[in-house]
């Protein structure tokens, strides 16, 4: 049976000229429907550059699928551009309590670790135990930076140190952040963390030093490489597969259908902050 | 005896210019120009005296593209510089900027000038990875000990020269 994914249009730009968006999404119009076979055809099109064929003999082939998807893989002199909007989708009915595989893939790959100071320590990504006040109920949930579209964070930042790069990424440029952690207190999802410690021996390809303001950035490191943030890596890792990374621009990427397709929430969004991270089933 | 006070004025500056020449030349053992760590392979990425001169604002506009546009290239990077600078120590691991030994150090402790780069970047090349970086343990091979710690804080607070 086949099954029909149906995708509103709600891409303002109907597809006019001016628009930047990926010209395979061919627009697809009000009520539209996009088949998964097709979908499918695609992904494995634009998937396929990952996998490295050697003829090892004559009629023997060997076939290695690389890990980073060659879909989203940019050439390392490309600036970024605003085509994509990388987000997260996070189905809190999968995120198992008492599990904390993201929070150690993300210390791990970024290297921010405990001072023994849990008042002021890092933290990029947390996990959340809600409880209903009236039932009882819980629930966990990943919280991190939300990558807004309007975020508070740059609005408030004095020296431009904190910003959005033109792929929905929000980050903080440390060469110029000062330390004032207006930031901080204009997060409404309490996301940023201030270094208060020396630090030695970081990540080469994550710098983090005393004096800063930082949160999550994404695993941008990972990503402009065609990789996942570390978190959905880890937590596809242990079988519970609560996150999902990808493109909200990309109508035929899974997280897009996913969103289009099912009620998904957003953390205060009455705010208006338009984040990047979505979440099901809060 | 007027005759003897030119004699003696003459000794004196002959002595003076013989200790004033002496200093230009270092003596064997004292350290003269720095001999920063030789890179891999033939050459720089850029010719040896423009880098000498130039290295920090290439780093800077290097810094800013990427940090704001993403642009990853190796070129110019300061992770290419350390990779392939490194200096190898006693226990055989790349050494950090904490030894004087390091590439960075060798020139600016001679010129001075102070290196901000390592109070958030690594001043050595870490594991290789760029999409699969998680270990499963932070800093995984890689043992630092108190003392180090203390040697680059010393060093990055300004009192380690």
């Amino acid at each position: 049976m086949r099954m029909k994914f149906e995708i509103p249009d709600d891409h303002a730009c109907a597809g006019g000229k001016g628009c930047d968006c990926e010209p395979s999404v061919a627009h697809v119009g009000a009520g539209g429907a996009v088949d998964p076979v097709e979908v499918g055809r695609r992904w494995f099109l634009k998937t396929a550059a990952a996998v490295a064929t050697t003829v090892l003999a004559p009629g023997v082939t060997l076939m290695t699928f690389a890990e980073v998807d060659a879909a989203h893989a940019k050439p390392a002199g490309e600036a970024v551009s605003s085509r994509r909007r990388w987000g997260l989708l996070i189905d809190a009915a999968k995120c198992k309590e008492g599990c904390t595989a993201c929070v150690t893939a993300c210390s791990n790959e970024n290297g921010w670790t405990s001072t023994g100071h849990p008042a002021t320590d890092a933290q990029w990504i947390r996990t959340l135990k809600v409880t209903s006040r009236s039932d009882g109920s819980t629930f966990q949930m990943p919280l991190m930076c939300q990558h807004c579209a309007n975020p508070p964070c740059v609005d408030v930042c004095p020296t431009g140190a904190s910003f959005q790069r033109a792929d929905g990424i929000v980050l903080v440029d440390r060469h110029i952040c000062i330390g004032c952690r207006y930031c901080m207190m204009a997060c409404p999802y309490k996301a940023r963390s201030f270094v208060h410690e020396p630090l030695q021996d970081q990540k080469p390809y994550a710098p983090r030093g005393k004096g800063c303001v930082e949160s999550c950035t994404m695993c941008v490191h990972r990503v402009d490489a065609g990789g996942t943030p570390a978190c959905v890596e880890a937590c596809a890792k242990t079988g519970n597969v609560a996150m999902i990374f990808g493109d909200l621009n990309d109508k035929t990427s899974e997280i897009a259908m996913r969103v289009a397709t099912y009620r998904t929430t957003r953390v205060r969004a009455d705010l208006g902050t338009d984040p990047g991270v979505h979440y099901q089933n809060i | 005896m007027l005759r003897m006070r030119h004699w003696t004025r003459l000794v004196v500056a002959v002595a003076l210019l013989a200790v004033v020449g002496s200093g230009l030349v270092p003596a064997p053992g004292m350290a003269g120009p720095p001999q920063p760590a030789k890179g891999r392979g033939d050459k720089c990425v850029e010719p040896t005296d423009w880098m000498r001169r130039f290295h920090m604002t290439v780093l800077k506009h290097q810094r800013d593209d990427t940090v704001h546009l993403g642009i990853r290239t190796e070129k110019h990077s300061l992770k290419g510089c350390i990779d392939c600078h490194q200096v190898k120590g006693e226990d055989g691991k790349p050494v950090t900027v904490s030894d004087s030994r390091h590439f960075c150090r060798t020139c600016h402790d001679y010129a001075a000038v102070h290196v901000d780069c390592f109070d958030c970047h690594a001043s050595r090349p870490g594991e290789a990875t760029k999409t699969g970086g998680a270990t499963d343990s932070p800093h995984a091979g890689i043992a630092v000990g108190p003392s180090d710690v203390t040697a680059l804080n010393r060093y990055l607070e300004g009192s380690g020269r």
